[in-house]
């Protein structure tokens, strides 16, 4: 059943027979549609059938349950559970060693080669004791020469091994370069399928504490455009083990990147074996308002961030792309879709890195869905310094994400990012536009309220004044009006004395009256 | 032995001023010395082994005698320091070791111009049955060199790489080696392949990329590869395959196989960095692989005296502490006899072993060079009419009255003919469809390779007009 299953991976799917398999030890997914890719990991597990050349000692795998649900859904610092075993804590680089420990001794063909992994355990402790157990054949030291031993892992898996090959820090895998490109990428593609490379080059990267230019590299931007490769980024001892299991599973070249600083964490992972999908995002903290993607150390700044951001009552959703290559839009589609903003922290070089790359993608594939433009913060392009407080500044720090979150959700949508070259003249003429017609909005305003306001005066203080004076205005242009013949109005106390209750005066004889008398 | 040693330390000191140290350690041939049998005993692999065996102590016995020698010679008060690295003896006088010995490494031929096997010659006798099929493979190479070469030049390929010049070292290594022994090549060495079984319908496929081309048409002409004939898929990068070599021998070595690794390089590919990875690894690892370098003069249009300034790649086995030996590439009976034993030594005692063929370029670099420009014409012209490693051998095959000019004729006139048909087959059989520019990049197609593979679909429907007809989904 298995071998048809892959064969007919690129045919359409239907979830059922997996359900059959082992459904309660199975997490059901989040979403059904996930991947093939994914498919094909279920059923590796149960039956692994593997096309490997030449290989006539290939060691049947063990059918085991496997839970292949990598996606975290809760906070991250806990370990996504499944099961009700409690667990074991360990640091992150124990967690890859025993990822490695267990894949070598499930499968004879893994084996490790490069710089002081044999008897000195790596230089990160990755390898530790890994060559007393399976000798110092399968754990291989190497001279040093990165071109060479990336070389010979390629032409080993041509032939049937799967190598795990490390390079001492990610920045000498430079000297790789074009195995990687020309060799590990493309040649199962050269070679029409028949040979395949199932390699995982790995290594830390990243930037470190003052560990200078040369060792500070981010490689993900370099290696991101080579065809054939698959780049993952691991970030906690959960991720770190599934991802080292199941790169060491893929029959594709898969470049596993580590970071210097995070060997030391520490997390409870279960006890029972699990692998994590290669293509999938972790969600780290789902959230409303705003979708925040990132990767490698960059998570731990994001989540820090997010501390102080959900005091300040935003709600933002977190997630560690962990896929570096292929990206999974699945899982940033649907968040994007949720929030409409997006913000992108990251590790790499403004220009050419994976932030890039990934706003390109997410431009061209969720345009319609963004209420505001997509924000990626990033390093300079200036070489890692060795100066601890530059070094620091050349790495994005959880204030500039609380400030990003902010002016993204106030809707201002622009936003002057640290190091943004390009655009900054553009960005300055822009900001003085806005402020001379903000200052021409607000004297407008004032003058009018201020007309406002007097005319308000005015018309309190001289009141009766303005009534009698309107009177006069309407009687003047009434044109049945004749001033001559107005009898005494009575209502209209225009003749009547000024002081009101006045006794009468007798030498004031009513005039008309008068006359009369004499 | 004690009076061996006084000899040569009287020699030694007699001659001090004159000779060096290299040069002495030069004299003391590191070649293995198989043990001679007449040429027409048949050989199985049962009874090869005895000289192997021979061979193995012969050598490691020669290297003992020089290692005393060295110390001998330059010991004044006979203690030796101790640095990592093992013991070293001192000596208060200033030399240094010369760029180069006063006499080149001489290389290991046994058949003349004339196809005359020298006298005394050690070498691994040929049977009939195999001496024929090498002379009928090196022919049909030659054929199919002009023929695809020609194709190429009205317009039928895009390009092609021939051999010329260089027949004897494909087709005789491949016929040392066992079908196991897996071969990483370069991109002159067909021959190979075509021993192993690769048809010439095959070889037509792969260099106009059709739909039964094995590299699905993704690859340029003259790119072969076969997993099924062990041969690795050429890959363009030059000398990338050496450091892979080593790779392939450690897995070789970690499944105990009775097989090797055997790669080849050219003369211009030795100054790459990957050379000197992939033999010092080989040797660290103690991989079973077999390195030969076809030394035929020319990197394009850069000669070898512009290439490297040491005494050609030989030389610089030592450096690696590798076994290695020269040998006359365009003389086929004594490169499989060097590659033979070569790969015994490689696979029983698990070591890399170097081989230098010396032999000449008489073709161009490819179909994209024109060698006229930067050598002379009479020079391409001598190595091809005197020096020609498929006549030389012709002339030893007939001698022995195991070939005849009729042969020779239907020989050259069947290849031909298949050749042309096979052309004409692979011309017209349909190149491959779209969807095979995006298989294979992974093993299952992700989304963003359907999305695109989708888009382009979608485009091509939209306007089949603008596609070349038979262009097709």
């Amino acid at each position: 059943m298995s071998a048809i299953l892959l064969q007919g991976a690129g045919a359409a799917t239907s979830l059922s027979p997996f359900n059959s398999i082992d459904s309660s030890k199975l997490v059901a997914p989040s979403r059904s549609s996930l991947s093939v890719r994914s498919k094909r990991y279920i059923v590796a597990g149960s039956d692994g059938t593997n096309k490997s050349f030449g290989s006539s000692s290939l060691v049947a795998r063990r059918s085991e349950p496997l839970i292949p649900n990598a996606v975290a859904t809760k906070a991250d610092t806990a370990a996504s559970s499944t099961s009700s075993k409690p667990g074991h804590e360990l640091l992150l680089f124990e967690a890859l060693q025993e990822g490695l420990e267990e894949e070598m001794d499930r499968d004879p063909h893994v084996c490790v080669m490069g710089e002081d992994v044999g008897h000195y355990g790596g230089s990160y402790k990755v390898t530790k004791g890994l060559a007393d157990k399976f000798g110092d054949l399968r754990v291989l030291d190497t001279p040093i020469c990165e071109n060479a031993f990336t070389g010979m892992g390629i032409g080993a898996a041509m032939i049937g091994l799967r190598p795990v090959i490390e390079g001492m820090n990610m920045g000498f895998l430079l000297l790789a370069f074009n195995q990687i490109s020309n060799n590990c990428g493309m040649l199962h593609y050269t070679s029409g399928g028949q040979f395949t490379i199932p390699v995982v080059i790995r290594g830390p990267g990243g930037v470190g504490r003052q560990l200078g230019a040369e060792h500070s590299q981010r490689l993900e931007s370099y290696f991101q455009s080579i065809p054939g490769i698959q780049m993952v980024a691991c970030s906690t001892p959960y991720n770190a083990k599934g991802l080292m299991k199941a790169a060491i599973r893929s029959e594709n070249p898969v470049i596993l990147f580590e970071h210097v600083l995070l060997y030391n964490l520490k997390e409870t992972i279960p006890d029972e074996e699990y692998i994590c999908n290669l293509e999938e995002a972790e969600m780290v903290r789902p959230g409303e308002h705003i979708t925040i993607l990132t990767y490698s150390r960059m998570r731990y700044h994001v989540m820090q961030a997010a501390k102080t951001l959900v005091n300040k009552g935003y709600d933002p959703e977190v997630i560690d792309i962990r896929s570096l290559k292929p990206f999974d839009l699945y899982t940033i589609g649907n968040s994007v879709k949720k929030t409409h903003r997006v913000l992108i922290v990251e590790e790499c070089m403004r220009t050419g890195g994976i932030g890039a790359s990934l706003t390109a993608a997410i431009n061209e594939n969720f345009h319609d869905y963004l209420d505001a433009p997509v924000m990626c913060l990033s390093s300079q392009d200036v070489p890692t310094p060795y100066a601890g407080t530059l070094e620091e500044w050349t790495v994005v720090q959880p204030a500039q994400i609380v400030t990003a979150v902010e002016q993204l959700c106030q809707g201002t949508g622009r936003v002057k990012q640290r190091g943004g070259t390009e655009s900054e003249a553009s960005e300055k003429e822009r900001e003085k536009e806005r402020k001379i017609s903000m200052a021409a909005i607000t004297s407008a305003v004032i003058a009018i309220a201020g007309i406002i306001l007097g005319w308000i005066t005015i018309e309190l203080a001289c009141k009766p004044c303005l009534e009698s004076g309107r009177e006069a205005i309407d009687r003047s242009l009434n044109p049945d009006y004749d001033p001559d013949d107005q009898d005494v109005d009575t209502s209209s106390d225009v003749r009547s004395p000024l002081i009101p209750n006045h006794p009468p005066d007798n030498s004031d004889p009513d005039p008309s009256t008068a006359i009369k008398s004499v | 032995m004690a009076i061996w040693f006084a000899r040569s330390k009287n020699l030694v000191s007699s001659l001090r001023h004159n000779l060096n140290l290299s040069a002495i350690l030069n004299k003391c041939d590191y070649s293995p010395r198989p043990i001679f049998f007449t040429t027409t005993s048949q050989l199985s692999t049962t009874s090869f082994l005895s000289p192997v065996a021979s061979l193995r102590h012969e050598s490691t016995a020669v290297e003992t005698q020089a290692d005393h020698l060295v110390q001998q010679i330059d010991e004044d008060d006979g203690q030796e320091l101790d640095f990592p690295g093992g013991k070293v003896g001192y000596t208060s006088e200033m030399k240094f070791i010369p760029e180069s010995s006063s006499r080149r490494i001489p290389c290991y031929r046994i058949l003349n111009e004339d196809g005359r096997i020298i006298p005394d010659s050690d070498f691994i006798p040929v049977s009939e049955k195999l001496a024929v099929r090498m002379y009928e493979q090196m022919a049909t190479l030659q054929v199919m060199d002009h023929i695809f070469y020609e194709a190429q030049r009205q317009g039928r390929i895009s390009f092609y790489l021939t051999s010329v010049g260089e027949e004897a070292i494909n087709i005789a290594s491949a016929a040392a080696l066992s079908p196991d022994d897996v071969v990483l090549p370069q991109y002159r060495e067909p021959g190979v392949l075509l021993w192993r079984g690769f048809t010439l319908e095959e070889f037509a496929n792969q260099c106009f990329g059709n739909k039964a081309d094995y590299g699905k048409g993704r690859q340029m002409p003259i790119h072969y590869g076969s997993n099924r004939l062990n041969y690795f898929t050429i890959s363009s990068p030059i000398a990338t395959q050496l450091p892979q070599a080593a790779g392939v021998g450690y897995s070789l070595k970690m499944d105990k196989k009775n097989a090797c690794a055997v790669t080849f390089i050219g003369d211009g590919g030795t100054s790459e960095g990957d050379f000197h990875a992939g033999l010092n690894f080989a040797a660290v690892m103690e991989a079973p692989v077999v390195f030969i370098c076809r030394n035929n003069g020319w990197a394009i249009s850069t000669h070898i005296s512009e290439q490297f300034r040491s005494d050609g790649i030989v030389v610089k086995g030592q450096a690696y502490g590798i076994r290695s030996i020269r040998v006359d590439g365009n003389d086929a009976l004594a490169v499989y006899s060097a590659v033979r034993s070569a790969r015994e030594m490689a696979v029983t005692e698990q070591r890399p072993v170097l081989i230098e063929a010396m032999t000449y370029r008489v073709g161009h670099h490819s179909t994209s060079d024109d060698s006229t420009k930067y050598r002379a014409a009479d020079e391409i012209q001598y190595w091809k009419m005197s020096r020609n490693p498929v006549n030389r051998f012709r002339k030893w095959v007939e001698d022995n009255g195991w070939w005849s000019e009729e042969d020779e004729s239907k020989l050259r006139s069947n290849a031909r003919k298949q050749l042309l048909q096979a052309i004409q087959a692979a011309e017209k059989w349909e190149k491959q469809p779209l969807t095979e520019l995006f298989n294979d990049v992974y093993d299952v197609k992700p989304k963003n390779l359907e999305e695109q593979e989708l888009g382009l679909k979608e485009l091509v429907e939209k306007q089949p007009q603008d596609y070349p007809p038979g262009f097709h989904v």
